[in-house]
Order: C-alpha cells, then structure tokens, then sequence
C-alpha cells in the first residue's frame, strides 16, 4: 500500500512547477516584459515573411514608415495616441477599483453622438466660442450619464457590470445609427461633416487641439489617482471592499462617483473624435477602440503616465500594419492579427513576472510540504 | 408569418451556438469575452474547408451524396477545431498563465475577426456549396405549414437544436455536469474534493468554443447563404447577451435565440405606413431602430435577476475569477 503511494507520487509528480516570487523587482519586471514585446515582434513579422515572402527587415522598415515617413503619418501616430490614451485614461479609475468597464466605445459614441446633435441642431444659432464650450460640458455629461447608469446597478444590486456595460455599447451604436439615418435627407444614411460649427484648428493643425487636451487629461488623471483623496479611496474599494467598508468609506457612492469621472472623460473623447476631428458621425466613429483601451489601461498597470507609452505601442503597431498592408497587397487585417499577438504576448508575461520555474531535482528526495 | 417565424429560427440558431457554447464556458467558471473572434474565426474556418474540399474533387454540381455528405461532415469538423484552437489559446492564457479573462477575451475577438478576414480574403466559391447546407427533406414542402415550420430547414439547424438539448441534459443531469458546475461555483471546494479544476476549465472552454464556432458557420452557411460579411463579431455579442438572457440554461436558449433572431430581423416585416408623417429615411431608421430590442431585453433580464436574487438564476459564483490552487 504504502510502496503504491510512493509510485503513485511518483508518476503525478511534473518535472517542474511554478513557485509565486516573494517580492518583484522592477528590473526584472521589465526585462520579462521587453522579452515579450520582442518576442511578439519576431513571431509577427514572421507570420508576415510567410504571407508576403519578404526580407523581415524590410518588414520592419515598412513599420517605421507607417509612423515616421512623413510629417503627416506622425501627426496621424499622435491623433491615433491620443484618443486611445483617452480612453484608456477613461476606463482607468473603474478598472482600478476593479469595476469591469467595458463600456468605454458606447460611452464615447453617446458623447459624440450628443455632441453631434447639438451640431446638428444649434451649431448656427450661437457665437462659436460659447457653442464649442457648451457642447463640451454637454458631451461629457452625456457620456457621464451612460455610465452611471450600470455603476447604480452595482452599487444597489450587484447587477454584474461587464455584462451590462458591454450592453450599453451596442445599444449606444444602434442609437448613433438611428440619428444619422433619421437625419439624413438623400437616404444614403451618411452624415455630411458639419465644418461651420466644429473646432477650428489649432495653428493649422487639426489635431493639436485633441493631443493638448489629452496631455492636459493625463496630468490630471494622475494626479487624481495618487494624491487626492478620491484616488485613495478607489485603490482601497479595488484592492478589498470589505477593508474599505471596514475603515468607513461608502463603497456604493465611490462607485458611483468614480463611474461618473470615466463616462465624463469618453464623453470628453466623444467631443474630440466628432466635434474635433471628424466633425460628423457614424456607428463606427469610436472603432473599437473603448476595446483597445481597456488593453492599453492594463497593460500599463494602470498608471497613466506608462500608459503613454502602451497607446504609443498599440497605435505604432496598428499604422505599421496598415502601412505593411498596402506596400505589400496583403488583407488588411493583418493590423488586427500583429496588434492580437502583441496583446497575448504581454498578456502572458504576466505569469512568467509573478510565477518562477522551479525544476524538480533542486528538490530534496522525500520532502514533504 | 410563416416566413418570418422560419427566418427567425433560422437566424436565432446561429445564435444558440453561440449562447449554448459560451453557457458551458461560463458554467466552469470563465467569462470568455472571445466568443465573437471565436465565431469569425469557425466561419472562416468551415468555410476555407469546404472551398478547399471543392477544388479537390472539382465542384459539388452533379455530385452523389456521400461526397457532398463529406462535405459537410468535413467543413463541420474543420469549424469545430478552429474553435478549439481559438478556445485552446484563451484557456492556455487564462487557465495555465492565470491571465485576466476580460483582457484575455477581448484580444481573442480582435485576433479572431483579423484572423478569421485573412482566411477568406481569397476564396468566396464556398458560396456555390451553400444550398447543400440548407437543403431540406424533399417532402417537407408538400406537409403544409407543418413541413414548412419543423422541417424546412438545412442540416446545420437540427443539429444546432440537439446540441442545446444535450448540453442542457450533460449541465443538469450528469456527473460531468454536476462537476463542471462545481468548478464554476467554487473551484476551491471542487479542487478539495478532488475534481481536476484545470481539466475542467480547459475542456470546457475548447468544447464552449467549438460550439460556439459552429454558430458562426451557421450564420454564413445558413442565414446567409454562403456570402461572406464582416458582421460575426456583432452576431457574437448577442449570443454573450443571450447566455444572460436565458439565464445559463441551454434549453431556455432555444426559445430565447427564436425571440432574439424575430427582434433582430423584424425590420423588414412591420409596416409603418399608419405614420405618413414620417420621411422614408426616418421610416426606415425607426424600423432599424427596432434591432436594439434584444440588447434593451437583456439588459432587463440582468438586472431583474440581480434585484430578485433568486440563486438558481445567477451567473456562477466563480466567473470571471482565476483559480490558482496557492492563493487563499
């Protein structure tokens, strides 16, 4: 009996097992996770080499002139940071207080959209200035109003956020579908872009205005988050409800309080992407992209500053595969393919940063835990 | 009517897949997020294996039946392991690698839909073995409404049918089903009592998604007939907003896709003529208007099961939450 537990052991017993590291240093951290990037970038350009049957630096090269080729590429690598790192300022707070935003496209697109209808509808009747200042309150709030809605749900109900979020965004883009066919008159369903009443450029730039706010959003958004009393309160709700019950904040109206905060900043994108940028709307105005964010805000831990650097990854990535795409004539999902595995690549390194291999001949015969 | 109620069936089919797929992937415990890019990537699948199949033996016209029954078999079994496949990287990430399901999940659709593009960018003849897909029992006609309603469909439908029937009776009557629902409620107590929580999580996630990869195929294949478009991906959140709806039960999926594939395609069957003050544009946005029902319905279910809390109607206890034996 007993020789059988031993073989029994024996067999069961894997070569190696994962051991959780007691503290992680930051070097460490970051070497596991520019192995992964690299990583992720051989395998992708890779699959590229199969598909195209080129050079893979040339490859490579192409990446570089997507984003650097010409002053306009850069400026569009700048736009494309900015509203996803909008976003992914947006969804953050939530995230934090490990609230599962993943409304952050719906949330956007009901700031667009109302920012689309003051457009629409005021635009002419008022002095410009005070329009565009008007529109954006109204944008924010509007985007604001989407998103406490679910937060008053879980606060009273528990009702599951994910789920209801990820509701919200279709129901969101059936709406933008709505306005824009009920508004236009030739039954084409496409909005003309309203440029009389839009922001105006900045220095002839059209997209410094957005990369300015979102600098400005970043600062604050950081600042919010590590020393103001709010940014507290949400880390305590994230990491343990019960401790934070315990030392007496009101969880429900943190909840509350923060969801407002990340719809207000989508609205705040919805403003950018429609009254900004595009200057009219449609179902696929946000793209995905309240999606991406959600990457780009976890990616980087949740700190805005670092998310800087993993909107200007995720954008890098998307415009050098579109670049590859049309250099070379292949489908233009490839975008989406390289942006995917750069995704699990991180997504994955994760383990290997907490989790070490321990192999098991280091072990003692006959140790027993 | 009648047309309507068959093409509602029809649409909601592709949609009980989905649903029925992701109910046993939640049922273990993980909220897979993919099932959109899962589904693209099973319709591109089959389809690839049904185009490649007909070049092999040089078209299906004028075919006997058991090659064109390969057929089927074949492209239905290449879907099936292309969502194993895509089930296989999430439960690899999530189960092995303890990765976030939310972010796990929404990287699988991203990679799933460019995929699933990259597979059909070059071949759209798989559109010519459509009507072997749909094709009925001759006699069905001849029945009256009766034929028309239970037997005028294609293959893929019935099958999708059985599939929820016997999902719901391995969930609520077997062994298996009584262990996979542990797992999913409390993977501790199941990892205790000695049930392999790992093994588990990771055949249902593979098995949730090939299910759910077939329900893309029936969209293609079935609904619309062999032509390709770019929609899964929103065809697949229904299906995530449909396992809510029938609050994780397969069977209550089957008459729960038919409501939701009826408010989906509604559109073109209601009249608004009694508005003449309306434009035609503004006729037919309200009437496009109409498709956001199902999300509105859900999004009600959701929250009157939270506010009534009954237990047997709640999500599993463990979803959405890793298990890692060590932690406490």
């Amino acid at each position: 009996m007993k020789k059988e537990n031993a073989i029994t052991r024996f067999i069961k017993e894997p070569p190696f097992h994962f051991v959780k590291r007691g503290e992680v240093t930051k070097k460490h951290a970051i070497l596991v996770r520019v192995c992964a990037i690299a990583a992720a970038l051989v395998l992708s350009a890779l699959i590229i080499v199969i598909l195209t049957g080129k050079n893979p630096f040339a490859v490579y090269g192409q990446f570089f002139i997507g984003n650097f080729g010409t002053p306009r590429r850069i400026w569009r690598l700048l736009q494309g940071m900015a509203i996803l790192l909008g976003l992914a300022l947006a969804v953050t707070p939530a995230f934090k207080m490990k609230f599962w935003n993943c409304g952050a496209e719906g949330q956007a697109l009901m700031g667009g959209l109302v920012g689309a209808i003051m457009m629409y509808n005021l635009g002419a009747s008022m002095p410009l200035p005070l329009f565009l200042i008007l529109t954006f309150i109204v944008c924010a709030l509007a985007g604001a109003v989407w998103a406490v809605i679910p937060a008053i749900f879980k606060a009273k109900w528990n009702t599951n956020e994910t789920l209801f979020t990820l509701m919200l965004n279709y129901i969101a883009i059936r709406l933008v579908s709505f306005f824009v066919m009920w508004v236009s008159t030739d039954g084409s369903a496409v909005l003309p872009p309203m440029d009389s009443c839009a922001m105006p450029a900045l220095f002839g730039q059209s997209y410094l205005f957005n990369i300015l706010l979102v600098t400005i959003l970043t600062a604050a958004l950081y600042i919010y988050l590590k020393y103001s009393k709010h940014g507290y309160e949400i880390s305590v709700v994230g990491e343990s409800e019960n401790t934070a019950r315990y030392i007496g904040i009101n969880v429900k109206s943190v909840i509350i309080r923060t969801m407002l905060v990340s719809g207000a900043i989508c609205g705040i994108v919805g403003f950018l992407l429609v009254v900004s940028t595009d200057h009219t709307i449609n179902a696929n105005t946000v793209g995905g992209q309240g999606f991406t964010a959600i990457m780009v805000s976890w990616l980087a831990k949740f700190n805005p500053l670092y998310m800087i650097l993993t909107s200007f990854l995720l954008i890098f990535l998307k415009n050098g595969a579109s670049q590859i795409s049309t250099a070379y004539r292949i489908d233009s999902s490839i975008s989406d393919i390289v942006t995917a595995i750069i995704l699990f690549f991180i997504i994955g390194c994760e383990f290997f940063i907490q989790f070490k291999i321990q192999f098991r001949h280091r072990e003692k015969k006959g140790e027993n835990k | 009517m009648l047309t309507f109620i068959t093409s509602a069936i029809r649409f909601g089919m592709s949609l009980l897949c989905g649903s029925t797929g992701e109910t046993i992937t939640e049922k273990s415990g993980h909220l897979n997020l993919g099932i959109p890019g899962v589904m693209c990537v099973g319709a591109a699948s089959g389809c690839l294996a049904t185009s490649k199949y007909m070049a092999a033996v040089g078209g299906l016209t004028g075919k006997s039946f058991p090659v064109i029954f390969f057929c089927i078999l074949l492209s239905i079994l290449a879907c099936l392991i292309g969502g194993a496949l895509m089930g296989l990287i999430y439960s690899f990430l999530t189960v092995s690698l303890g990765a976030n399901q939310n972010v796990t999940g929404l990287a699988l659709t991203t990679f799933g839909v460019g995929v699933s593009s990259m597979m059909v960018a070059k071949t759209r003849d798989f559109v010519l073995a459509s009507r072997y897909f749909t094709a009925s029992l001759p006699f069905a006609r001849s029945l009256g409404w009766f034929g028309e309603l239970f037997l005028s469909y294609g293959v893929l439908i019935y099958i999708s049918i059985a599939i929820a029937i016997a999902a719901s009776i391995i969930l609520t009557r077997t062994r298996l089903g009584l262990q996979l629902r542990a797992v999913g409620e409390s993977p501790a107590t199941a990892d205790a009592a000695g049930i392999n929580v790992k093994a588990y999580r990771y055949g249902a996630t593979c098995v949730g998604c090939s299910i759910a990869a077939l329900g893309g195929f029936i969209y293609i294949m079935d609904n619309l007939e062999g032509n390709w478009e770019y929609t899964i991906d929103s065809i697949g959140w229904l299906a995530v907003a449909l396992v809510i709806f029938t609050v994780w039960k397969p069977v209550i999926g089957i008459f729960g896709s038919i409501i939701f594939g009826a408010l989906y395609i509604c559109s073109p069957f209601i009249s608004l003529s009694s508005f003449s003050n309306l434009t035609l544009n503004q006729m037919l946005a309200v009437k496009d208007l109409i498709k956001i029902l199902p999300y509105v319905v859900t999004i009600l279910v959701l929250v009157i099961t939270s506010i009534r809390n009954k237990r047997e109607n709640q999500a599993p206890a463990g979803l959405g939450v890793n298990y890692y034996r060590e932690d406490r």
